[in-house]
């Protein structure tokens, strides 16, 4: 049914649309305003920051490689800690998600755009300049930011290098282009869902878009008053963060997580939803718990309002306040346990088939969890005291943020690669990509568990010799895992240039309205809106 | 493409968003004032309050109870004045008024602005830890080589929880001669 619903469209597209074509040359992309185009973007963007951030990772990797200091001096070591942090979450993950968001959103509910296209190209072109000012930091007299990702004052502010300024200015446009971003994609979900779909018949990816940009538009304002706040710290002799002069410089903390842990969220949500489309394809079965996917969302997003100083236990806090947040915390795993619950459940009994994209899939579900499980270790106050800023505590969250979030963008770009494109990728080279990428990671950093919790600090660019063996093989990890992401760029440069090509519905067990496209899917799409089928649905 | 009626739907859902975004932002400018509100009420970040008024007809000390109350004096942020306390503690009655003597010498060649920062632990005791008088509650002008003697009066409030035993104050001493500006050294 779906297949006669779609030929019309083809004949519509072509009466219409037939001078409404790409652009060509660079202008097609400096102008563009096509969901699909701005997508492209926004991944090839975040792919090319992902391997600036993976260069400052291995510089760090080699400089830990062994115990001493060796290749680069302290100083520079904590600039690249400080902006590989930066750059993998604003530059890497964040607009990768939100490129996901460009090309499926609107595929996915049927819509023949995103709500705002103009916006939309604004808040693309803002990344490259964003970007821009905050590696040329790193060549200013006196260098980069160096005070961590998480620029706590007075650090970032008395201490900071002269360019702080310019972090603080990049911070800014970051901002501004993810609150643009967000509200596009909700106006888009909220007004231009095809008819009959239903909030409770949205493919999941939607629901937790849509949960995350409102989780984004919650949070970056704050982000803009910490640094503004710098910015008057720094420039105009105020004190916020002075103790001299009243401030706090706690209070700096206390705002940076109440943005800092919903932004945790916010790049973990939308894996979430890519996880819940890509597992139910390949098990060949619809997805268990629909409904209490889409409410274990909303409440891990409640949530993560209420959990913020545990970032800050050794801070200074009463009990009270230390049990408040131990507990709200712990009480986290209870709906992302209903989620990885849900996905296992799927997966039972279901014919499953093991492309790379479920490979990836499933890797999430094993790595996330265990990343997780290391996240309710550190939720315990009296043990965090011991685990607080040790590798531990890196180990934790690369562990969520590499094989989660990272593992289900890769996920995505193999499942949608043949409607992105028209064209197959390699199996094979996909399945090796897969098996590099999951040692990789897990020698890079499953080790640091133990350095951690043996006590060896985060940002350090030395270490006593204890900690050697355990360093080195992580290191060695990181090289496996970052020279298996060029081969990924490999893998689909060989797909678009030679892969064969994809059937519309590519996977037999996908379903959603993205599946009764062609294959590649045309450049406008769903002009009219298609007839919303309860075989396309989830629920 | 998009339908009039669907373009002022948008419009709407766009106008209540940026209404999200700019009450949020407003949030987090709201949040200074909430902090230090929340700190004066709570106590939790060890700030002690300002000048108290002490009325010795109404307060008698209670006898019963002896608290120690340790003094802890350092410079922070490269300020190279010497500051320190007479005592490192004293024991003192809840309801009794008591007088320590802080010091701080000027070792440079400079005319320098000074100003300490109270923090008290454990927060509990905060709220009920009144200061009659205390240099903290105004700047230190000091000319080059010039001593000075600070005296700080203090009554640890009878309403104190039994269970604090002891309370350690710390004193941060801060160089603030760069942001009080030229006038107020050549004018002091």
């Amino acid at each position: 049914m779906s297949e006669v619903i779609h030929a019309g469209q083809q004949d519509d597209h072509h009466d219409d649309h037939h001078d409404h074509g790409p652009d060509k040359g660079l202008a097609r992309w400096l102008f563009t305003t096509n969901h699909k185009d701005i997508g492209t973007l926004y991944l090839w963007f975040s792919f090319a920051m992902f391997l600036v951030g993976g260069v400052m990772a291995l510089v760090i990797r080699t400089e830990l490689f062994q115990p001493g200091l060796q290749f680069v001096n302290p100083e520079f070591f904590n600039q690249m800690t400080t902006n590989h942090g930066l750059i993998m979450v604003f530059g890497a993950i964040m607009p990768a998600f939100v490129g996901l968001a460009n090309w499926l959103v609107p595929m996915q509910v049927g819509a023949p755009d995103m709500a705002l296209p103009r916006m939309n190209n604004l808040s693309f072109w803002i990344l490259p300049f964003a970007f821009g000012i905050m590696i040329s930091t790193l060549f200013m007299e006196g260098g980069g930011p160096n005070f961590g990702w998480t620029f706590y004052a007075p650090l970032s502010t008395t201490y900071a290098p002269d360019s702080v300024t310019f972090f603080i200015f990049a911070v800014h446009l970051m901002g501004a282009s993810s609150i643009m971003g967000s509200i596009n994609i909700i106006a888009t979900i909220l007004n231009m869902r095809a008819p009959g779909m239903t909030l409770m018949k949205m493919p999941l990816f939607i629901w937790t878009w849509l949960i995350t940009a409102y989780l984004l538009i919650a949070v970056m304002p704050v982000l803009a008053g910490a640094v503004t706040m710098m910015l008057f710290d720094i420039h105009f002799g105020t004190s916020f963060f002075n103790a001299a002069g009243g401030g706090d410089p706690v209070m700096f903390q206390h705002i940076f997580w109440f943005f800092g842990h919903p932004e945790v969220y916010i790049m973990i949500l939308p894996a979430f939803g890519v996880i819940s489309h890509i597992i139910p394809a390949f098990a060949r079965k619809t997805l268990f718990g629909y409904d209490s996917m889409v409410y274990a969302v909303a409440s891990i997003a409640f949530l993560s309002f209420i959990v913020w100083a545990h970032h800050m236990f050794t801070v200074g806090m009463p009990l009270a306040g230390q049990l408040f947040f131990m507990y709200t915390t712990m009480l986290i795993a209870i709906p992302t346990g209903v989620k990885v619950f849900n996905w296992t459940a799927t997966m039972w009994r279901g014919s499953m088939t093991f492309e790379t994209p479920m490979l990836f899939a499933i890797a999430f579900v094993v790595l996330f969890t265990i990343g997780g499980f290391s996240g309710l270790m550190l939720a315990i106050t009296p043990v965090d005291y011991q685990y607080h800023d040790t590798y531990f505590v890196v180990a934790h969250f690369h562990y969520v943020l590499v094989p989660g979030a990272l593992f289900s963008i890769i996920a995505a770009v193999y499942f949608w690669f043949p409607k992105w494109t028209g064209k197959m990728y390699n199996e094979t080279l996909g399945k090796l990509h897969f098996w590099l990428s999951f040692i990789g990671v897990n020698i890079t950093f499953f080790p640091q568990h133990f350095s951690g919790l043996a006590g060896m600090p985060r940002r350090i660019p030395d270490y006593p010799l204890q900690f050697a063996d355990f360093n080195m093989v992580s290191s060695v990890g990181a090289f496996i895992f970052g020279f298996s992401q060029l081969f990924f760029l490999y893998v689909i440069i060989h797909g678009i240039r030679s892969g064969t090509p994809a059937k519309a519905r590519a996977w037999e067990g996908a379903k959603g309205l993205e599946w009764t496209l062609p294959s590649p899917a045309p450049y406008h799409s769903f002009t009219h809106p298609p007839k919303v089928t309860d075989e396309e649905v989830h629920a | 493409m998009t339908t009039n009626a669907q373009s002022s739907e948008i419009k709407r859902t766009v106008r209540k968003l940026c209404l999200i975004v700019l009450a949020m932002a407003a949030f987090a400018w709201a949040l200074v004032p909430l902090y230090d509100l929340f700190c004066e009420i709570t106590g939790l970040n060890g700030k002690t309050g300002g000048p108290y008024t002490y009325d010795p007809a109404t307060t008698s000390p209670d006898t019963s109870r002896l608290v120690k109350v340790n003094f802890i004096t350092n410079t922070n942020q490269g300020m190279v004045w010497d500051f320190w306390s007479e005592k490192g503690g004293v024991r003192v009655h809840p309801g009794e008024l008591k007088e320590v003597n802080f010091y701080v010498r000027n070792t440079t060649d400079r005319v320098m602005v000074g100003q300490a920062i109270p923090s008290l632990v454990p927060v509990s005791a905060t709220q009920y830890f009144h200061k009659t008088e205390c240099f903290c509650f105004n700047q230190q002008i000091l000319q080059p080589g010039e001593e000075m003697v600070m005296p700080m009066r203090f009554i640890v409030g009878r309403e104190l929880p039994t269970n604090v035993q002891s309370i350690n104050l710390s004193y941060a001493l801060f160089d603030i001669t760069e942001a009080m500006g030229d006038a107020v050294v050549t004018g002091g």
